[in-house]
């Protein structure tokens, strides 16, 4: 059993908890997902590891609330405990040697952008951010991504807050501006992650995805997170989740989060409004 | 001599009714048909049937006691050698082991030694008191992967004295006894009493753990592991590099079968994990997976359950007892084809495949005859979900940790046979992550030697 330790509601529907898990703890890097298990009924659910203390032996993870596993993650309160947790799974990521990085995030994406920002800003890198949601209560992680980032954007499809439309518009600005931009890591959507991929290409910028591919075991047992990239199958789980986004088969990857939409209904008991991105391991 | 020329019969689930539930075919013998069988046994006085058996069972012994009806002492018997009784005489291929050598089978069936084992385990499964082991002061061994080989070796360690703790990657232990042979093959009670069994002799088992992850092998003996067995299977799947494998409906049988198996889908929506099933199932491969997610399939309602092999009927690699079973639920056979190209609709999903017809050719180097596809034979299937079971190799997850563990160009780690010792000091290796997608028993059997091994080499290190 992994206690949770804290428990905060970040925005509508957006949760996040701090988890007891040592040895997760000791070893997660930026990059890396676990999967977790609420009780003996439910599914095996990935989510990235958005922060970690070694010292207190936990590992942070933000859920978003899209159909009845996150929903039931949601429900759990500090004191209660994931009945499994498994994790660090995937391959992290190097943060060294970049100058000038642009984090672009959609929604709940700003979660596992983080730690990757976070490290890079550590290693002395210049961080431009981009955080991008439906409307401003959806943005999160705002203070955070601030404190490390040398220019913060943000983009909301109302215009509640920032600049209103897609945080292409404004990373098209942005590139426009910089000609010195390293690299673009991007995590939303699939959607978004691939228009962002298809405009750093106009401007030859090196692009980094992180896919929210489904999963059961994460492990590079079963090939459920089978994804293509460069003309290549990859699993998302062991050979990713990060991957160079101009290679990845975007519209591949749409058409497999679909691919179990009407059981997901089923499994809720009545049809799943909002977004259709779901849990995401980043 | 016994008159009875064949075995005794075991009673089943008639296939029209079991196709509909996730139930075990084969119900087991009562005491009577097991005394009745136990009484062909002759008692040689030197049993070939024990060459047969990689956990070297004394199987003359347990039969007799099992004629006398003395049950209990008969699963005592077994248990000396073999911990997981009920589990053997279940999913081993028995035809090819010690039934396959025994006397009686020369000129009649022989002796149905599976379901004998069978028989007694089920029988003490709630009278056996297992008492255990004490801890002697002989050292600490790190088993990683909860399947058979694990299994077996940490229980013959915990029995010589050592300190064992399994680290399984998943939520649950069995390794493929749990994610792969179905309910109705093997019910996950029945591996779950097993594996408790183990448990009771002071074996720790850790789950959540994925080594080369959360850790190393070299932390491993940092934190004063004498030694380390990898008994980490044969779990990555293989795909053909087909066009349209990445489309919704197409499986490995390993993504399926876990599904269904250790996320229990086939019970969704109560259990939450789903699993995607279409009204025509078409399975690549024809070994025992391929059976049995063919069986499943049908068992989750697809209309029409068919295998597609690319050689003919005598080379399938499947248990004939598994190819029968299947027949009689009503499994189609589609043998001598290829597919080529998995075709799916503007959604991504599965609408048909194109096949390539085969024919057989001059033998290979394994000596099974090559198929060779006919040209302009090719013709469309008409399916909505493809399942790939056409062999497995070992998860290279652990290796990238530890390098310094030779293996071979198919992944597989190198070890000596007799031993399990791998290349790298005080580390053995045993079961499929060596030979390849194999057996359970000869997972077992491995397991057996390298404890045996390891106890050797702690012995020789400690002096």
């Amino acid at each position: 059993m992994y206690k949770i330790l804290e428990k905060e509601v970040l925005a509508p529907k957006i949760t996040k908890f701090k988890v007891l898990a040592p040895n997760v703890a000791a070893k997660a890097q930026p990059g890396h997902f676990l999967i977790v298990r609420v009780d003996e009924q439910a599914e095996r659910i990935p989510l990235t590891i958005a922060d970690y203390d070694r010292q207190e032996g936990s590992v942070t993870i933000i859920v978003q609330e899209v159909g009845y596993s996150s929903e039931e993650i949601c429900k759990l309160e500090a004191g209660d405990s994931f009945l499994d947790l498994v994790g660090p799974l995937g391959e992290h990521i190097e943060t060294e040697n970049y100058k000038k990085v642009v984090c672009v995030a959609g929604g709940l994406g700003a979660a596992p952008l983080y730690p990757k920002a976070k490290s890079l800003s550590e290693e002395g890198t210049e961080v431009i951010t981009i955080l991008g949601a439906r409307t401003k209560e959806l943005i999160i992680l705002e203070e955070d991504f601030a404190e490390l980032s040398q220019q913060l954007y943000i983009s909301t499809d109302d215009g509640s807050k920032g600049h209103q439309g897609f945080v292409t518009d404004v990373l098209k600005e942005v590139l426009e501006e910089n000609d010195d931009i390293d690299l673009v890591i991007t995590i939303g959507p699939m959607i978004m992650m691939k228009f962002v991929s298809e405009l750093t290409k106009e401007y030859g910028v090196n692009t980094m995805v992180s896919l929210n591919s489904l999963m059961v075991d994460g492990t590079g047992m079963c090939g459920g997170c089978r994804v293509t990239v460069g003309g290549e199958t990859k699993f998302a789980c062991v050979d990713g989740p990060a991957f160079d986004g101009h290679l990845v088969d975007f519209d591949e990857q749409l058409r497999r989060q679909q691919f179990y939409s009407d059981h997901e209904k089923l499994a809720h008991g009545h049809e799943i409004g909002g977004e259709g991105c779901r849990v995401k391991a980043n | 001599m016994s008159k009875q020329t064949k075995k005794t019969k075991m009673p089943e689930q008639n296939p029209q009714q079991r196709v509909n539930n996730f139930g075990e075919v084969a119900l087991g013998y009562s005491a009577e048909d097991a005394i009745n069988e136990a009484k062909r046994c002759l008692q040689c006085k030197n049993p070939l049937c024990m060459q047969g058996c990689p956990v070297e069972v004394d199987i003359p012994d347990f039969i007799a006691l099992v004629a006398e009806g003395k049950f209990e002492e008969a699963a005592k018997k077994i248990k000396e050698k073999n911990n997981l009784p009920a589990i053997c005489g279940r999913v081993c291929p028995q035809e090819e082991q010690c039934e396959r050598k025994c006397i009686v089978g020369i000129k009649n069936e022989p002796v149905a030694i599976g379901r004998l084992e069978r028989f007694v385990a089920d029988y003490a499964r709630d009278k056996e008191e297992i008492e255990a082991v004490t801890k002697q002061d002989k050292g600490k061994v790190a088993i990683i992967g909860a399947g058979p080989a694990g299994l077996t070796a940490a229980a013959d360690l915990a029995k010589m004295g050592y300190q064992v703790t399994i680290f399984e990657a998943f939520h649950e232990v069995g390794g493929v006894l749990t994610y792969g042979i179905p309910e109705f093959r093997l019910p996950k009670a029945i591996v779950k009493d097993e594996v408790e069994k183990i448990e009771k002799l002071g074996v720790e088992i850790k789950l959540n753990h994925v080594i080369g992850k959360i850790k190393g092998v070299d932390e491993l003996f940092e934190e004063g592991y004498d030694a380390v067995f990898v008994g980490t299977g044969a779990g990555l799947p293989r795909f053909l590099g087909l066009e349209g494998e990445n489309l919704n409906g197409v499986y490995s049988a390993n993504e399926f079968l876990t599904r269904v198996n250790l996320m229990k889908a086939y019970r969704f929506p109560e259990y939450k994990t789903p699993v995607y099933i279409g009204k025509r199932v078409a399975v690549i491969g024809a070994g025992n997976v391929a059976m049995d997610a063919a069986r499943t399939a049908l068992r989750l309602g697809a209309e029409e359950s068919i295998i597609v092999y690319r050689r003919a009927r005598e080379q399938m690699p499947a248990r004939e007892e598994e190819i029968h079973h299947a027949e009689e639920e009503g499994i189609k056979f589609k043998l001598l084809n290829n597919p080529i190209r998995i075709l799916g609709n503007k959604e991504g999903f599965v609408t048909g495949m194109e096949c390539i017809k085969m024919e057989l050719g001059e033998p290979d180097q394994s000596g099974r005859r090559r198929p060779v596809p006919i040209e302009g034979s090719e013709w469309v299937m008409d399916v909505d979900t493809v399942i790939m079971a056409i062999g497995q190799s070992p998860n290279p997850i652990l290796l990238k940790d530890a390098p310094e563990i030779e293996t071979t160009k198919w992944g597989t780690i190198v070890a000596r046979e007799e031993t399990g010792q791998t290349s790298k000091a005080g580390v053995f290796a045993g079961g499929d992550t060596v030979t390849g997608a194999a057996t359970v028993i000869e997972a077992m059997g491995a397991g057996k030697r390298a404890a045996r091994a390891i106890d050797e080499y702690i012995k020789g290190s400690k002096k």
